[in-house]
C-alpha cells in the first residue's frame, strides 16, 4: 500500500477548502468547540494531565513536551497569559500558515482550552505581519467566537473569563522565539531575553506565560475530545501523534503531508511528494527548517522520529523538509541560507551579530570561485566562537538558537562535502593564480 | 477606469479617526506599550509609511520618548520609514525559492520598476508558501507560481485599480 497521510488538524481544512474557515462551517461539519464544551466541565489539572498523556511535544521546533512546559507554571502567581506562536518565519516552513488560513476556529478552540487549563484570561495570538488574509481570518474568527459565547466573560455558562486579542508582528525571523516574541509583544524590538527566568515562570508582562505553537494549539482539542491515551498511541517511541510537514524544492508535489511520527524520509518525499522532480538524483535534503543540519540520500531510510533526528545530529524542527536534485551547488544554498541568518541576526549577542556576517561574507566568496583553499577551515575555526566544539546538539554561546543555526550549514558541508569542496577552494585559487600571472 | 482611492504618501501624523481607533486598540491590551506595533500599523495605512510626526503623536498616546517609538519601528522591516509608493511588491529568494525562480523574478521586476515611484519592490525572507514556487506578494497579498511577465500583468492590474489593493501595511480597506 502506497503511503497515507494521518489527517487530523488538516482533515477539516481540506474537506472543506472553500469555507472552513467560517464559523458557521466549523460548528456545522467539524464539531468546533465541542471539545472546549467537554474541557470546561474538567479540571484544569485534569487537562493538564491529559496533555501529559498524550505525549504531545511542541511543533515549533524545539519539541519540548506541551504538558510539561504547562505544569512548570509557579503555584498561585496571577496574572497569567497565554501566547500562541503564530510567527511561522522558519524558511520552506508552511504548516502554521495553512492552519490559519484553513482552520482558525481550530486554533482558537485549543487556546481557550489551553487558557482554562493554566488559568490565564488573557490570550494574545502573535501572528507574522506578512499574514494579511491570515490576520483577517483570525480576527474574524476571534469576533465569531466573542459574538457566539466561546470568549468574553462566563464563557458557556462556567464562570471562565477569557480575552483574545490577535498581535500583527511586522517582520522579523526573531520573533518567532519565544522569549522574542514576548519582547515584540511588549513593543520592543523583538530581542530574545536570557533563560532563565524561563517565560513559565517569568514571560510577558514579567508574568508566567505560556508559548505553544499554532500546530499545538490545533492538535489540543483533538485530544481533549478522543483522549491523551488515544493520541499517544499514534507516532513511535517518544515522538507521539501526527506532524505536519512542509515538503518543498526540487519534487514533483510540494506541499503539507500530515504523517504520523514514525514514517521514513523515503516515504513522504518519494511516497508522497513524488519524489525528486523530473526523474533527477537527490542531492541533499534539509529535514527541519533552515537551522537543522542537512541530510543526505543515505538517510532516506531513517524514520520521522524528533529523537532519532537528534542522534543523526540534526533535528525535525518545524517541519519543513527541502529537497536538492543533483544540478544543485551546495554552497550556494549554504550562502543563501547564512545571509538569511545574517539578515536577521537581531544584533543581540557578540557572537552571533558579527559571526552571522562573516560566514555569510566567506561562503559567499567560496560560491563564487574567489574562495581561498582554507576558507571551509577557517569558518569552522572561528564558528567555534559560536558553537564551541561544533558537536551536535550544538551548544552555544548566544541568547537564542539563531546563533548555533548559522553554523548548522556550515557543518553539513563539512560533514557531507568536505573534500569535494576543498578541493574545488584549491582549483580555485589555482585557477587565480595563474589569471595573475598570464596577464602580468 | 479611474485610479483607486488610495492614500498619497504625506508628512502628516494622525487623523481624528486614527486617533479614536488607537484609543480603542490600546485600551484593549493590559499595558498600553503592547500596542506600539498596531499604531505603527495604523500609521503606515493612514500615510503609506511611517512618518515622524507620526511616531511623535504615537509615542505621545502611550507615554514614551519618540526614541523609544523609532527604535522599535526600525527594527521590522515592514514599517517604510520613507516614501515607497502606493505598492510594496516582496519577492522571496530563499532557498526553496532560490532553487525555483524567484532571484530571476526579483532581478525582472526591479529592472523593470526602477524608475517607477509607484512600485518598491524589495527582496524579502521566506514568506511560507512554498509549495507554489516563487513566492510574491503586492502589499501582502500573495501572487505565486509567476513568470515576471505575469507578474509585471497582476502588478499592473493593480496599478490601473483594476484590482483592489490591500493598503501598505496589508490591511483590507474598509476593514
Amino acid at each position: 500500500m502506497p503511503p497515507q497521510e494521518t489527517r487530523i488538524t488538516t482533515k477539516f481544512l481540506r474537506e472543506r477548502p472553500n469555507d472552513s474557515f467560517t464559523f458557521e462551517a466549523a460548528r456545522k461539519y467539524n464539531k468546533a468547540y465541542s471539545a472546549l464544551e467537554k474541557a470546561l466541565k474538567m479540571s484544569p489539572e485534569d487537562i493538564v494531565q491529559e496533555v501529559m498523556t498524550s505525549g504531545l511535544r511542541g511543533r515549533g521546533g524545539a519539541g519540548f513536551g506541551t504538558g510539561q512546559k504547562w505544569s512548570f507554571l509557579p503555584k498561585d502567581v496571577f496574572p497569567r497569559y497565554l501566547a500562541v506562536n503564530a510567527d511561522e518565519g522558519e524558511p520552506s516552513t508552511f504548516k502554521d500558515h495553512m492552519l490559519i488560513v484553513g482552520d482558525p476556529h481550530q486554533i482558537i478552540e485549543g487556546a481557550v482550552i489551553t487558557a482554562y487549563a493554566i488559568q490565564a484570561h488573557h490570550a494574545f495570538i502573535y501572528i507574522r505581519g506578512e499574514f494579511a488574509l491570515g490576520a483577517e481570518r483570525l480576527q474574524q474568527a476571534v469576533h465569531d467566537a466573542y459574538a457566539n459565547g466561546y470568549l468574553g466573560k462566563n464563557i458557556l455558562g462556567s464562570g471562565f473569563d477569557l480575552e483574545m486579542i490577535v498581535h500583527r508582528g511586522a517582520g522579523t525571523y526573531v520573533a518567532g522565539d519565544e522569549t522574542g516574541l514576548l519582547s515584540s509583544l511588549e513593543g520592543e524590538r523583538a530581542m530574545p531575553r536570557i533563560k532563565p527566568p524561563f517565560p513559565a515562570v517569568q514571560g510577558v508582562y514579567a508574568a508566567p506565560t505560556v508559548v505553544n505553537n499554532v500546530e499545538t494549539m490545533s492538535t489540543i482539542p483533538h485530544i481533549i475530545r478522543r483522549g491523551g491515551k488515544w493520541y499517544a498511541g499514534l507516532g513511535v517511541n517518544k515522538s507521539t501523534g501526527t506532524r505536519i510537514f512542509s515538503v518543498s524544492g526540487h519534487v514533483e508535489r510540494p506541499g503539507n503531508y500530515e504523517v504520523e511520527l514514525g514514517m521514513s524520509f523515503r516515504d513522504l518525499i518519494e511516497g508522497l511528494a513524488g519524489g525528486v522532480r523530473g526523474g533527477k538524483e537527490m542531492k541533499f535534503f534539509i529535514p527541519g527548517g533552515a537551522s537543522a543540519p542537512w541530510l543526505m540520500p543515505e538517510h532516506l531510510d531513517e524514520p520521522l522520529d524528533m529523537d532519532r533526528a537528534f542522534e543523526l545530529k540534526t533535528m525535525l524542527g518545524s517541519g519543513a523538509i527541502m529537497v536538492f536534485d543533483e544540478t544543485v551547488d551546495p554552497l550556494q544554498v549554504a550562502w543563501r541560507l547564512a545571509r538569511f541568518f545574517a539578515h536577521e541576526s537581531c544584533g543581540k549577542c557578540t557572537p552571533c551579530r558579527e559571526g552571522s556576517g562573516w560566514i555569510e561574507k566567506v561562503l559567499f566568496r567560496m560560491a563564487n570561485g574567489l574562495g581561498r583553499p582554507d576558507d571551509l577551515d577557517l569558518l569552522l575555526d572561528f564558528g567555534q566562537n559560536i558553537v564551541p566544539g561544533l558537536n551536535a546538539p550544538f551548544s552555544q554561546t548566544t541568547i537564542c538558537a539563531l546563533g548555533p543555526s548559522t553554523m548548522s550549514h556550515v557543518v553539513s558541508l563539512d560533514r557531507f562535502f568536505g573534500d569535494e569542496i576543498r578541493e574545488r577552494l584549491k582549483r580555485d585559487a589555482t585557477r587565480r593564480s595563474q589569471l595573475a600571472v598570464t596577464s602580468a | 477606469m479611474t485610479a483607486p482611492a488610495l492614500p498619497t504618501p504625506g508628512t502628516q501624523g494622525l487623523t481624528d479617526a486614527d486617533r479614536r481607533r488607537a484609543k480603542e486598540i490600546i485600551a484593549r491590551y493590559p499595558h498600553p506599550k503592547s500596542a506600539l506595533l498596531p499604531l505603527l500599523h495604523l500609521a503606515q495605512d493612514r500615510n503609506g509609511w511611517v512618518t515622524p510626526a507620526a511616531m511623535e503623536e504615537i509615542a505621545e498616546m502611550l507615554g514614551l520618548t519618540p526614541a523609544l517609538v523609532l527604535g522599535t519601528c526600525s527594527f521590522y522591516t515592514m514599517f517604510k520609514r520613507e516614501p515607497v509608493g502606493r505598492f510594496v511588491v516582496s519577492v522571496c529568494t530563499n532557498v526553496s525559492c532560490l532553487v525555483n525562480g524567484g532571484p530571476e523574478l526579483l532581478d525582472a521586476l526591479r529592472m523593470h520598476y526602477l524608475d517607477d515611484d509607484d512600485v518598491f519592490v524589495e527582496e524579502v525572507e521566506c514568506l511560507a508558501a512554498c509549495d507554489v514556487t516563487p513566492v510574491m506578494q503586492i502589499n501582502y497579498e500573495y501572487h505565486n507560481g509567476l513568470t515576471p511577465e505575469e507578474a509585471i500583468d497582476v502588478i499592473e492590474r493593480y496599478k490601473r485599480g483594476e484590482l483592489e489593493a490591500r493598503t501598505i501595511s496589508g490591511t483590507r480597506r474598509g476593514v
